[in-house]
Parts: structure tokens; sequence; C-alpha cells
């Protein structure tokens, strides 16, 4: 069931949402939790979907908080706010509203959405794009215990990532971590099965992928050895390999599906290692609502400690490669990106040794507090 | 598995508790329970990425298969009853360890084949020796099977490795019977190292009725003597024998049903709290429970068992028990069974314990439902309240899976009349998808060698000493009573709590 609210308040939503239960006879809610998307009318579509999906394992109440841009001066002092009310069938296992906010009430966010909140029930905010520097500060953010974060998104996922290092507040996360889970547990497993000690690491994946970015560093965090990260055509993550005292341990993926598991003595292994939708990435991050400490953990580990990039602008076959389906512009078109500012590698960041290319785009930073 | 992984931490909970290296060989691999349970619960494990890399899967069946044509029946039964979306990249992983073994189980080359098979999985698929051997078979064939695993050296645990058996109900059909199986599989392995099936307690309801219990405040003070009124777990079926006559004429619904799951879910609803949520300490509890539970003196007035008489069961015409193909005319075997029993503790005496399980009756249901005291002074008048029955609390352990509180409410009016509601919580509402089968569930604490949810040699004696004695005074005394198919039971059911001034819920 759908209803349609024109320049309206709060509180003729939370009375629509009632008549709306009532028609459909299902008076009673057993919602977990309010499901607050930040999002741009172009991504709006897509995050709504993936809520979808995920509401069928964490019934919810989603918000799809849209900001609309107003082109003129005078629309921009006028404020306006429609709403999309859905519930039963149109809306996954949950209910949901669409919120869209022209002119001033669009700085006004969380106005419209506090009184929309669910009684008692945790809040998640999601930035499908756009994610604020930071997140726990933002008004929209600051109602909700859980905000997730898409780095994957990002004009410039490194920066993003640092960013993100600076401003971390327990409750925070980033899709781009909940990628790795599958490659996370699955190493994790790798190292049940040996007993060696691991010497060195390398992780390689497509450039501008942060998730390649965080599994080094959780690696080089939990196993205290250099973390060397290298730049691979993709898809996403392709290949880890752990030096350790009994032999090289890789994990290979090339097609984004299917991956190789090569323990030292024992048969080379086919692991399903799928990349996921954004669906059912949410749903990972909906599971769990305590603050990710390994998550903060490896993120404050600092990505410009991590050995060996080897940028974009040094690699001359790079210059040509545009990354498939990301919807991020390569980093090394860093002159176009409004907040880019062209960085000389001037090879200062990261502890690899002097002979190997050392990250171009990764200026030196304030490190992030270790604690 | 290595405790100093650097890689895990119990705070990262992401991570999926992954089994170690092994493999999961399945005996009586062509039957209905392998098909629609067990090799659907191993694709659903590995499509949520809990299997370990190179996870073997050995079918061992009479058939003559080779091993594509058993991976063709998995993929049909996978196709068909998985609970997960079928992925090929996670079925390519899966196939590449899954062999098939050929023969009877009295068969010595066919168990020496089924060694090498392990052999050359260790090798080929790294499982490092490491199976869990389910035995999906009729209990006349156990001791053979087993016997056969010892003879073949495939019961020996070797550098580290680990050698598991499990096993399904009937765990014996009496006492003795129950000491003699559990004689046999522990001359092989280890106590520790079998499992024994009882899918009930890997439902997401029954595992939590020990969450509501003890990680709540709200409901601890009142679970007892002084607020609890009595207690009625039921496990009613709709359906009927169907083609089990061989099986089930002799055994009956009390060793069937009540003996295991009914008594195991008494035990989790009456248990004192554990100390740890570790097996042991979940043992000793339910140990404890079930040793502490009486009979009453006169079995006569406080049991009943039922046969189910020709009728009507929801719309379809259903024939008497009798008149069941294969059923001698004369059986005694009940089809229901209801019966009371006491827990002789501090916590709960005086409180029955009422446990009912048929076929063919009203719907297919398992529930408990702990019914509480009359409220012991109302200022209501008494046409005020004449509609309120008694608060309950119900976990529904299925279908539909989930927890209903009735109290009474006031109708809205203007005058006082106060009536039951019910408020309720859905699992189906609240977590829909992430709710495994129990078989998934239990697949993998098998290979994690978890044994939280197993019940214990000594719990599945205990259960037989509780039954034998109402087996035992149904032989020498009357008959079954005869109640239609699709009705709730035989009205001695129902005169049997009237006696206490109760009466059955309808569930």
């Amino acid at each position: 069931m759908k209803t349609d609210l024109t320049d309206t308040t709060a509180s003729k939503i939370n009375k629509a949402l009632v008549q709306a239960r009532r028609a459909i006879g299902t008076p009673a809610v057993g919602m977990v939790l309010t499901l607050v998307i930040v999002t741009d009318e172009e991504n709006a579509y897509d995050a709504l979907k993936a809520a979808n999906d995920a509401s069928r394992e964490h019934p919810s109440r989603t918000l799809v908080v849209i900001k609309r841009v107003s082109r003129t001066p005078r629309d921009r002092t006028k404020s306006r706010l429609d709403a999309e009310v859905r519930v039963g069938a149109d809306a996954g296992a949950g209910e949901t509203v669409v919120l869209r906010l022209y002119g001033e009430v669009s700085d006004h966010a969380q106005s419209v959405v506090l009184p929309l909140l669910l009684p008692d029930a945790p809040v998640v905010v999601w930035w499908s794009v756009d994610a604020p520097r930071d997140p726990a500060g933002d008004p929209l953010g600051a109602l909700g215990q859980r905000r997730v974060t898409d780095s994957y998104t990002a004009e410039k996922p490194v920066e993003e990532l640092k960013a993100r290092a600076e401003s971390y507040e327990p409750g925070d996360t980033d899709l781009a971590w909940a990628r790795i889970t599958p490659w996370r547990s699955m190493l994790a497993a790798a190292l049940d099965q040996v007993d060696c000690e691991v010497v060195s690491v390398e992780v390689a994946g497509e450039e501008a992928n942060p998730s390649v970015e965080l599994l080094a560093m959780w690696l080089a965090d939990r196993l205290h050895v250099h973390v060397r990260r290298a730049v691979s055509a993709g898809p996403g993550l392709t290949q880890v390999r752990l030096e350790t005292t009994g032999g090289p341990i890789t994990l290979h993926r090339s097609d984004g599906a299917m991956a190789t598991l090569a323990l030292p003595g024992q048969p080379d292994r086919a692991v399903a290692l799928k990349r996921r939708e954004t669906s059912e990435l949410l749903a990972e991050e909906l599971r769990r609502l305590d603050p990710d400490d390994t998550y903060a953990s490896a993120l404050r580990f600092g990505v410009d400690r991590l050995g060996g990039i080897q940028s974009a602008s040094q690699r001359p076959e790079a210059a040509t490669w545009t990354p498939g389906e990301l919807p991020v512009r390569p980093v090394q078109d860093s002159a176009a990106a409004p907040a880019g500012k062209p960085v000389p590698a001037d090879g200062t960041a990261g502890d690899g040794d002097a002979s190997r290319p050392t990250p171009a785009h990764m200026p030196p930073v304030k490190k992030a507090d270790p604690q | 598995m290595s405790s100093s992984n650097p890689l895990r931490d119990p705070a990262d909970r992401r991570l999926p508790r992954i089994a170690g290296p092994s493999g999961l060989v399945i005996f009586g691999v062509t039957g209905d329970l392998s098909r629609k349970k067990l090799m659907p619960a191993v694709y659903d494990l590995a499509n949520r990425g809990l299997l370990p890399p190179g996870f073997s899967l050995v079918g061992f069946a009479r058939r003559e298969w080779a091993n594509e044509d058993f991976a063709q029946e998995v993929h049909d039964a996978v196709k068909e009853h998985a609970r997960t979306p079928f992925r090929e990249e996670v079925w390519q992983q899966l196939i590449q360890g899954m062999r098939f073994v050929q023969g009877t189980f009295d068969d010595d080359d066919a168990f020496e084949r089924l060694r090498d098979t392990i052999g050359e999985l260790d090798k080929a698929q790294g499982t490092g020796g490491n199976f869990a051997f389910y035995l999906s078979v009729p209990p006349s064939a156990f001791p053979v099977v087993i016997q056969q695993l010892k003879k073949h050296g495939l019961a020996d645990q070797t550098g580290g490795s680990w050698r598991r058996a499990v096993i399904e109900k009937p765990f014996g059909h009496d006492l003795r019977s129950a000491e003699d199986l559990n004689a046999t599989v522990e001359e092989v392995f280890s106590p520790d190292q079998v499992f024994r099936i009882d899918h009930y307690l890997g439902k997401e309801t029954v595992q939590n009725i020990l969450a509501l219990r003890f990680a709540n405040q709200m409901f601890e003070p009142i679970w007892n003597r002084s607020y609890v009124d009595h207690v009625q777990i039921t496990m009613a079926e709709d359906i009927g024998i169907g083609g089990r006559a061989g099986y089930y004429d002799g055994i009956g619904a009390a060793r069937d049903v009540i003996q295991n799951h009914l008594l195991q879910l008494m035990a989790l609803t009456a248990m004192e709290e554990p100390s740890s949520f570790d097996a042991d300490a979940l043992a000793a509890e339910k140990t404890k429970v079930l040793g502490a539970v009486r009979l009453p003196a006169d079995l006569g007035a406080n049991t009943v068992r039922g046969q189910y008489a020709e009728g009507w069961q929801g719309g379809e015409k259903a024939v008497g028990y009798l008149q069941e193909d294969g059923i001698d005319a004369q059986s005694k075997t009940d089809t229901y069974a209801a019966i009371k029993v006491e827990v002789d503790n501090r916590r709960w005496a005086g409180v029955p314990f009422y446990l009912r399980t048929g076929k063919r009756l009203g719907r297919r249901v398992t529930e408990i439902a702990v019914v509480f005291q009359r409220a012991p002074h109302s200022p209501f008048d008494h046409t005020a309240t004449e509609e309120l029955g008694q608060n309950a609390i119900v976990f529904r352990v299925q279908p539909d899976e989930g927890i209903t509180v009735r109290f009474g409410s006031k109708v809205p009016g203007t005058s006082m009349e106060i009536r039951d509601v019910s408020m309720d919580f859905a699992y189906g509402e609240s977590f829909t998808e992430s709710s495994p089968e129990a078989y998934e569930r239990l697949i993998l604490d098998v290979l994690l060698g978890d044994s939280n949810l197993f019940p214990r040699t000594e719990e599945v004696e205990l259960s037989w000493k509780i039954l034998d004695p109402i087996e035992e005074y149904w032989d020498k005394h009357g008959r079954p009573a005869q109640y239609p198919a699709g009705t709730w039971g035989p009205v001695e059911a129902d005169q049997m709590l009237e006696r206490d001034g109760r009466s059955w819920r309808r569930p």
C-alpha cells in the first residue's frame, strides 16, 4: 500500500503510517530497527532496493532521506517536505517512507527523521553516497547507534579511509569492510590449518578499491608483519599471499567468484568467494549493532603504513586502464576531481623498502591516533 | 584448530565459526532424510561460507552409482530442498569433494573402499583425516555399521584427527536396548565423539527458550510453582504413519516422540540456570531435571493412549490406524499418548507437566505452553472477568516459530469487561531469512565438535527410566482409546485434565 503526501510534516507521516498499517490489517509491528538511508535522487532506487532485500532478514522501518537540489535562489528560500509512505508488499518486510526535502528543510533533515524513529529500537544511518567527513558529528548520524558509510563509492577512497580513521567513533562502519568478511574468514580458516608463523604479506587488488587497503591493514594489524599492497586489474580483490615459515599461503581469485586456496603441503582447493550484492552487505552490517572494534583497529593502523603501493601514474599501462564497473573515477584523474590535489611521488609515506615505488597519492597525513 | 591463530579474535564477531578441515560420510544416503534434510543442509552451510575449503561429502549406499550419479542426486536434492538460493560457484566448490561408495553394510570390500576413499580425500582435498559418520540407517543396521567402522579402522583417531559418529533416533526402545546401543557405539567411539541428533534442539525457538529464560529479568521470577499453574507440551502431527508401518507398529507415539523430543523440551523449560552455556553445564542441569521427574502413582488415571480411527482430516478422508497397510488389526500401538509428570524439586513441586503427542490430530504444531495461576484477588466483579482465562506464555516451536503471551485486557466500551488477548513475537517477522534449518546448525556443530545441542547418554537413559513404567503399564492394562482422525485426541485425554480442573489448550 502506498500513500503520497505532498508538502507535509512528520506528524502527518506518522498518521499515514498508522492508517496504512490498519488498512492492511497488521496493527502490531515486529520491526527490529530503523534504517535511515541518506542518498540522492540518482542512487535512491538502488539503495532502497538493497534495503528492501535486506529487510527480509531484518524487518525495519526504512526512512529514505533525499535532499533535492534547488536550482534557483527563489526555490532555495522555500522549504517543502514530500513523503511517500509504503507499507506491506511494497516495502519488503517492514515499512518504508521516502522523504524528499526541498529548500531550507534539507539542512534540517534530522528534524523530520527524529519523530519517525521506531520507539526503543536501534537506529542505523547509511549514507549510500556522499558520506559526511565526520559521520558521528553529522546531525543525522548523531541519531544512530550505527553509522554505515561506503568508501568504495567515494571519489578518492584512500583519502576517505584516512578521514574515517581520523573521525572514527564507536558505531562507525564501512561497507568496504563488510565486503572482505568472506576473505577474512577464509584466511583465518587457512591459518587454522597450518602451524607456522607469517613472515610477510602481499595483498593485491584493483586500484581505487578501499577493501584492498582495509584487508591489508587488518592483516598488518593482526599479524604485526610487513604488508605490501599491490595493484592488479581486479575485479576487486585478486590475491592475498602470506609468506610463512612453512611456505607460502595464497588465496587467489581472478574472476570475482571462484578462488583457489593454496596451503603449503596441501592440495589446492577451490573456494567460493563471490562478490556480494549491496543487500547482502547491508544485511551483514545490520546483524550486529555493537561497535566493530576489529574494524576500528584495522582502520587506525593507517593506510600510509602499508608498504609498496604502486601508484597508477608511475605505471604506464595504468594510464589507459579504466576500472570496469567502478562508479568511481580512476585515481590518476585526480586533476579533475574537485578536491584533488596532485601530489608528487615524494616517497615519504610507507615503510616499504626504498627500492620499491611508494605511494604517490598518499601525502603524509596526520596519522590516526593509535587509541 | 590452533588457538594461537593471530587472525582469530573473540571481538571480531563478523567472522563466522568455520569448521576445520573435515568431511562427512552419510550411510543410507539414498534415504528421505538424507535427500530432504542432510544434503540441502550441507549446501546451505557451504553457501553461507561455513564449511572449510576442501570439505568432502561421501555417500554410502547399496545403489549402483558412480561419483557423478551421486553428485547429480545431491544436485537435484539441493535444488529442490535447499533454503538458500542455488549458486553455481558454491556448487563447484562442493562437487570437488563428493564421492560415492557402493556397498551393503556387511560388505567388507565396500568398507575397504570407503577407507581408501577417505585416504584419497585426505590427499586431494586436505580433509586431514577428520570425518564424521552420519548413520541415517534403520536401528537394526546400527550395530553392523558401527562394528564395520571399527573392524576397518575407520573409527581410529590418529595424529590429532577426529572421527565422530552421528546417530538419529530411536535411541533404543526401552532402557535395556538403549543401554545396549550406547554400549555398542561407545565401544567404538568415545562418548564425547558421539552426537545424538534430536533435531528439535537445533531449532531456533528451542534454543530461544534458554535465551528468554536466562537472558531476561522479567520471566525468571515467575518461572516457578508460586506463579505457574501447569505446563503443557504438545507435539501434534496431522499426517498418519504413511509408509512407516514397519517402523512404527510396536514403537508408538510415546517412544517415538515423548521419550526424546518432549522430555528434552520439558528439561529445557524446567531446568535451573546452568553455570555457563557450555555442553557440560547444560547437560548437568538437564540431567538433574530429568532425574527429578516423578510419575504419578495412578498411571491409569494420569496417562492416556489412543489410536486414530477413520475420520476426516482437513477436508480429506483418512483411514484409521488399524486399517493402514501393514498394520495388524489387533495392534495395541499408540498413535496418541498423553502423560502427566511432576518435577520433584523446590521450583516445581506440585506443578504438573502434561505432555501429549499424536498423529492425525487437528493440525501440525509443536508448542510449549506455560500456563499461569489466576490472579489471587480480582477487584473486578465476576461478570467483568467471565471471559478471562489464565495467563500463558507459549513457545511455538513449529510451524510459525515464535512466542505468544496471553493476558487479559479491557474490551473497548463503557462497561468494564476483560477478555484474553495475545501478544505475538514471530520469528518469521523479526528475523526472517537468517533462521537456519535445524540440521544445518546440528551438522555444523558436529564438525566443530560442539555438543551443546545434543542429548547425552545419561539423558537418553533417564528418559527411558521415565517412560518404561508407563509402557509396561500400558502393556498389561487395556487397549488404546480410539479418536477420530482430525480431532484433538481421545475424550479420555480431556477427562484426564478435567479431573485436575484443567483443560488442554487448543494449539
